[in-house]
């Protein structure tokens, strides 16, 4: 097994994928792209699993790696490998990739084999950044994993969606430019490397931290997004269709939050230090202010929306304690709630696709004439409101334990999530399940069919295995974790 | 070995007969669905007794089941801890469960949902049993928060009232402040432990006895002792789920749920998990006089206001609520008053005998063909003999006559209050004292109201009880409107409140429904009797519950006072506590029985207290208004204010119209006409000659 290139298989087999999709042409051919998407995507998650079972648990050190030259005049490498914090959302994401699939399978009826392409192709991207060792190989993943999700939006999404795509492009124009500008910093300063390893092992001055500690900040709060760089996350999953707000939600909020991990942490340890205030702020903000916002929210995905912001403050909290409960605690939070965000869009999606709205004052006593659903969606909301045995709890229940030994009055400002997290998730699931019939369109809804309940079941096992046996996600993390941790804590000031 | 595949089994039973009937519920018939979980419930039962042996002949048992997660220095584990106070909830609960769960057959008869209600109540045991039987904070939590989850399934049960779709919510939120509490004196817990299980915290407490925080950097007067901060946030959760003021509020909504889990859940087990949960955490608060003070004087206010309450409710459950209420308060000051285990024994008495009355509250509302309006009642007792007995069985152990069961709990609750020194007892023993002749008061005005007097039922409501209804039912529907702003259901709370036709007359219930009652009288008469001795004065908890007894020598004392449960009762006449009860049944009699004008003429004398009372103190609308209306309005000012106004408006638009004006700008001089660029290009190179030249 040790020499079959996995990592490359993981990323190249979507795209390959991806392309014979596309090659099916008009929807004449639908039928034969929607089974060849899915069975790349199954492929695609296949030979992600060998990372898992093949993972050597002891060593911090990058695995499965696959080095060669790719631009040799500028030494820029094909250089892949993963580590305890990565490999679990190589896994993840293809995994998501699989539900997407499964979940466009009725919905989508034009342009099934481009959108059924853009999903397999984005999915590899995707991969490609969580493997990628190499800054350059990263910085191209990274922007070209965009492309794919701007068609998803341009195309399949709702109304407004040029406005929400103009919105997530200016956000994202800024930061990837500093990031850009930071990583031919970091190849100057390290003697022409391109090579995150070595920029990790790279001597710098404190100033030169902090400079690329905010062009990294910048970059990646975008993605996560951290307020005040958050506004344009609701509109673009309000334009988004189902399948690309679930990936947007499970895996592309995620790239924010490894970005720190990545560069920010390891690159600029003292200056992570220094200004680690400011986010532990700043993620308290989008905890505490992004929680009421989400109260009153009127539009179901909006809402879902602003409460994964809210989540992805927990992931940047935990990260910015330096500790390994906390550190760990933001790695399972960021799992689940690839989980649980990704189901409660199908859910609303769910809903969509019969009544036609997403509007929370549409909707009432949906359990009368969908129960099954509305069993599935109940799991999912007690998810999101970090329920116990489900996995929404684990990383909160640590994040928030190792914060108390931080700082109490952290720990009291994110603990308020225990509160106003069940507030909006139980008012919206009231309101929208709970009483009588309320209008003739939820009168005339069908409950879920074989292929939505199979998603959400899918789904669903991923909620509750978590919640009730995290050991097994937890345990790869830890040499990783620690060693970033003694990483960390050394200076880097020569 | 086969003691622990017993332990695992005893909560594996009922949640296997939960999946069963809950994930198959639309197609398997009702019969598999309750024989499947009484099954269940029976095995845990049985189990339970034969671990309770077992504990009786000394093997306690301390140890994992799994290994939950590990991360960096800490391990969290699921565990069991098999001890005294451990096997005794265990009985308590498979024993009331079994009966509910029996109790059920007959009172979900025609309901459309008896298969899901069957799943849910065998969930609820399990999670009980998995929140009694844990060894460490994190499987606390777990169970503690599962048992809400299951709670807010079942006030929620009839899914399209308006008014039980708000409890619930109304319940799960109020709970949640309480965890929150709870999750931050955890936190304190592994912080400075380093554990969360409970052999290795309880032996490190009392090295950190004098340890103190700082809750603003290292502000002398910011300080605080470590052991009382934790004790007070563990206790927060308490005041959630075991409902203490001011986190009482979700308690008498929960009502809205069917009478039996407000027996099972709201009454004998999940609001007590608060009392069992500070009794096992004893080697704590033991440790925090402050805590200690602040638990009393929480209970003290609760037995004594929460009583006054019940006075006035005319809704058969609400009575009980509110006296269930109290009670929690009498168990809340015993812990205050470091008398544990008379907490538990309390705890033990009363799960019996409120589980007794709310079943049989639960079979006149069958009987009276869902009225539950007490004032449309009455003379009960010959037509639903086995009810009548033993709902005065019932209200005789909760008023505490010598010989029942919560008279030797609830008389030992007040001498240890007597007896203690923390302070805070005096004003709680003032309070205990005069929460016995409420609580008779309010128990014998219901049951006189119910099964004696004239027959006021089956007159097709008379218009005074119906306007009050339609006051509530307003009431609710205006809090529920409150809630979320758009929704008018006011009309359909109605639906089923049946009632008696003019001439029907009420009948006595079906034997699945009486026999509960009956196996629940039986423990109500004699459960104190047997159990004083070895519970309070025995030494039945061993080191299951842990004592200061050099600086809290409450129990010391109580057992001097000791002489045997015979002497007890027949002590009891000359009692101060045992008049106070016997005038509050007097005065009831007198009042609803001899002369029933006078409550009403009272009533017309006391408006603003009356007001007062109806208006629950006012708890419920100062929540609305302050934290429900203003989290929304804090919500929305963030939204249209932060949101879309300042980082929109002007940050985000801003920079695109930035852009766009630059662009704008740029454009100009994008003409396209030649003699621009080259107007331009000549003016440019003017400047630079003109700068060339002026440094030269």
């Amino acid at each position: 097994m040790s020499g079959t290139p996995l990592l490359s298989l993981a990323i190249w087999v979507p795209i390959f994928a991806g392309f014979i999709v596309l090659a099916t042409g008009s929807d004449r051919n639908a039928p034969l792209a929607r089974m060849l998407a899915l069975a790349g995507a199954i492929v695609g998650l296949l030979v992600t699993i060998p990372l898992y079972t093949g993972f050597d648990l002891k060593t911090p050190a990058m695995q499965f790696v696959e080095l060669m030259p790719w631009i040799p005049r500028f030494n820029i490498n094909y250089h892949l490998g993963v580590d305890g914090i990565s490999m679990l959302f190589v896994i993840l994401n293809s995994f998501i990739t699989i539900i997407v699939v499964i979940a466009g399978w009725q919905v989508i009826t034009s342009k099934v084999a481009q959108y059924n392409a853009a999903f397999l192709i984005m999915s590899g991207l995707l991969n490609g950044i969580f493997c990628s060792l190499d800054g350059m190989l990263f910085y191209v993943f990274f922007e070209a994993s965009l492309i794919p999700l701007y068609l998803i939006i341009g195309i399949w999404g709702g109304d407004n969606r040029v406005y929400a795509a103009f919105k997530f492009f200016l956000y994202t124009l800024a930061g990837s430019l500093l990031f850009l500008i930071a990583q031919l910093y970091l190849f100057v300063q390290s003697g022409g490397s391109f090579s995150i390893l070595d920029w990790q092992q790279l001597p710098l001055s404190m100033s030169a931290q902090i400079w690329l500690f905010i062009a990294f900040l910048i970059a990646f709060a975008v993605k996560v997004p951290m307020w005040p760089v958050h506004t344009w996350l609701p509109d673009a999953h309000v334009q988004a269709p189902t399948g690309g707000s679930v990936v947007l939600a499970a895996i592309a909020l995620k790239l924010g939050a490894y970005g720190f991990l990545r560069f920010s942490l390891p690159i600029a340890p003292d200056a992570s230090h220094e200004l680690s205030w400011l986010v532990v702020a700043l993620s308290l903000i989008a905890i505490v202010y992004i929680g009421f916002v989400a109260l009153v929210q009127e539009d179901m995905k909006k809402l879902v929306a602003y409460s994964s912001i809210a989540h992805m403050g927990f992931v940047t909290l935990g990260f910015f304690m330096f500790s390994a409960i906390g550190m760990e605690g933001a790695l399972v939070q960021m799992v689940s709630h690839g989980f649980v965000a990704g189901a409660m869009f199908f859910c609303i999606g769910v809903m969509y696709d019969r009544v036609h709205s997403r509007q929370i004052a549409d909707y009432g006593g949906v359990v009368n004439t969908m129960p099954k659903f509305a069993a599935f969606f109940m799991l999912f909301s007690m998810a999101n409101a970090g329920l116990p045995a489900t996995s929404g709890f684990v990383g909160e229940f640590m994040i928030i334990l190792g914060a108390v030994k931080y700082n109490f009055w952290v720990a009291f400002a994110a603990a308020s999530t225990m509160i106003v997290g069940a507030a909006y998730t139980l008012w919206m699931y009231k309101r929208v399940i709970f009483g009588k019939v309320t209008n003739h369109h939820v009168a005339e809804v069908s409950d879920i069919n074989g292929r939505e309940f199979l998603i959400l079941t899918l789904l669903a096992i991923g909620v509750l295995v978590m919640g009730l046996y995290p050991l097994p996600f937890t345990e790869v993390m830890h040499s990783s974790v620690n060693e970033l941790l003694r990483h960390v804590s050394v200076s880097k000031i020569h | 070995m086969e003691m622990q595949k017993l332990y695992l089994l005893v909560p594996l039973a009922p949640l296997f007969g939960a999946m069963i009937a809950g994930l198959f519920c639309r197609v398997i018939p009702r019969w598999v669905a309750h024989t499947a979980t009484i099954l269940g419930v029976t095995i845990a039962f049985i189990g339970s007794y034969f671990i309770f042996r077992d504990v009786m002949a000394g093997n306690t048992f301390n140890g994992p089941v799994y290994q939950w997660l590990t991360t960096g220095d800490y391990k969290f584990e699921v565990g069991f801890l098999i001890d005294q106070l451990t096997v005794t909830m265990m009985l308590v609960v498979t024993f009331v469960s079994l009966m509910v769960h029996i109790y059920t057959i007959g009172y979900m008869q025609d309901d459309p949902g008896y298969n899901r209600f069957f799943s849910y109540i065998s969930l609820f045991t399990f999670s009980m049993l998995m929140l009694v039987m844990s060894n460490n904070f994190m499987q606390l939590f777990f169970g503690w928060e599962a048992v809400g989850l299951v709670s807010y399934l079942l006030i929620g049960f009839w899914y399209t009232r308006p008014t039980a779709i708000f409890a619930n919510m109304k319940a799960f939120l109020v709970n949640r402040v309480g965890d929150f509490g709870f999750i931050l004196g955890i936190g304190l817990v592994l912080a400075y432990t380093g554990t969360l299980d409970y052999a290795a915290v309880f032996a490190k407490a009392p090295s950190l006895a004098d340890t103190t925080i700082s809750l603003f950097a290292d502000r002398e007067w910011a300080t605080v002792s470590l052991m009382s901060a934790t004790c007070i946030l563990l206790f927060v959760g308490a005041m959630g789920k075991s409902a203490q003021v001011p986190l009482h509020v979700w308690l008498p909504d929960s009502m809205e749920g069917p009478t039996p889990i407000s027996a099972l859940i709201h009454a004998a087990t999940m609001v007590t998990a608060g009392i069992f949960m500070v009794a096992r955490m004893s080697p704590l608060f033991e440790l925090s006089d402050t805590a200690l003070s602040f638990v009393i004087t929480i209970g003290a206010i609760t037995a004594l206001f929460m009583g006054f309450l019940g006075i006035i409710q005319n809704d058969i459950k609400r009575v009980v609520a509110y006296s269930t209420l109290s009670q929690l308060g009498y168990m809340t000051v015993a812990l205050g008053a470091s008398a544990y285990s008379v907490a538990i024994f309390h705890l033990m008495t009363h799960a019996f005998f409120k589980a007794l009355l709310f079943l049989g509250a639960g079979s006149v509302i069958i009987g009276m063909h869902h009225d539950q309006d007490i004032r449309n009642m009455g003379g009960l007792r010959k037509y639903m003999p086995i009810t009548w007995i033993t709902s005065l069985i019932g209200s005789l152990a909760l008023i505490g006559t010598p010989f029942f069961a919560g008279f030797y709990s609830k008389d030992s609750i007040i001498e240890a209050v007597q007896m203690s020194h923390i302070p805070g007892s005096g004003f709680a023993y003032f309070a205990v004292l005069a929460g016995v002749f409420v609580t008779a008061f309010y128990s014998f005005r219901m049951y006189f109201l119910v099964f004696h007097g004239e027959e006021r039922f089956g007159k097709a409501h008379d218009a005074h009880g119906h306007d009050t209804h339609a006051k509530q039912d307003g009431h609710a529907a205006k809090d529920d409107h409150a809630a979320h702003g758009d929704d008018h259901h006011a009309d359909d709370a109605h639906e089923e409140h049946h009632g008696l036709a003019p001439g029907q007359k009420p009948h006595e219930t079906p034997w699945v429904v009486t026999l509960p009652l009956v196996m629940l009288a039986i423990p109500s008469v004699i459960i104190g009797f047997i159990g004083i001795e070895p519970m309070l004065f025995g030494d039945y908890f061993k080191s299951a519950i842990f004592i200061n007894a050099e600086a809290h020598p409450v129990m010391e004392e109580l057992a001097h006072h000791f002489h045997g449960a015979t002497a007890m009762a027949l002590h009891a006449v000359t009692t101060l506590v045992f008049w106070l009860a016997f005038s509050g049944v007097a005065l009831s009699w007198f009042f609803y029985i001899k002369r029933p004008d006078i409550p009403a003429a009272i009533k017309a004398r006391c408006e603003p207290i009356y007001t007062l009372l109806e208006n629950k103190y006012y708890f419920d609308k100062f929540n609305d208004v302050v934290f429900a209306g203003g989290a929304r309005l804090l919500g929305k000012g963030l939204w249209k204010g932060g949101d879309v106004a300042v980082i929109d408006g002007i940050i985000v638009n801003g920079s695109a119209r930035l852009v766009g004006w630059i662009a704008t700008m740029v454009r100009l001089f994008q003409s396209g006409h030649i003699y621009h660029y080259a107007f331009t290009m000549i003016i440019g190179v003017f400047v630079l000659l003109t700068l060339w030249v002026g440094r030269a």
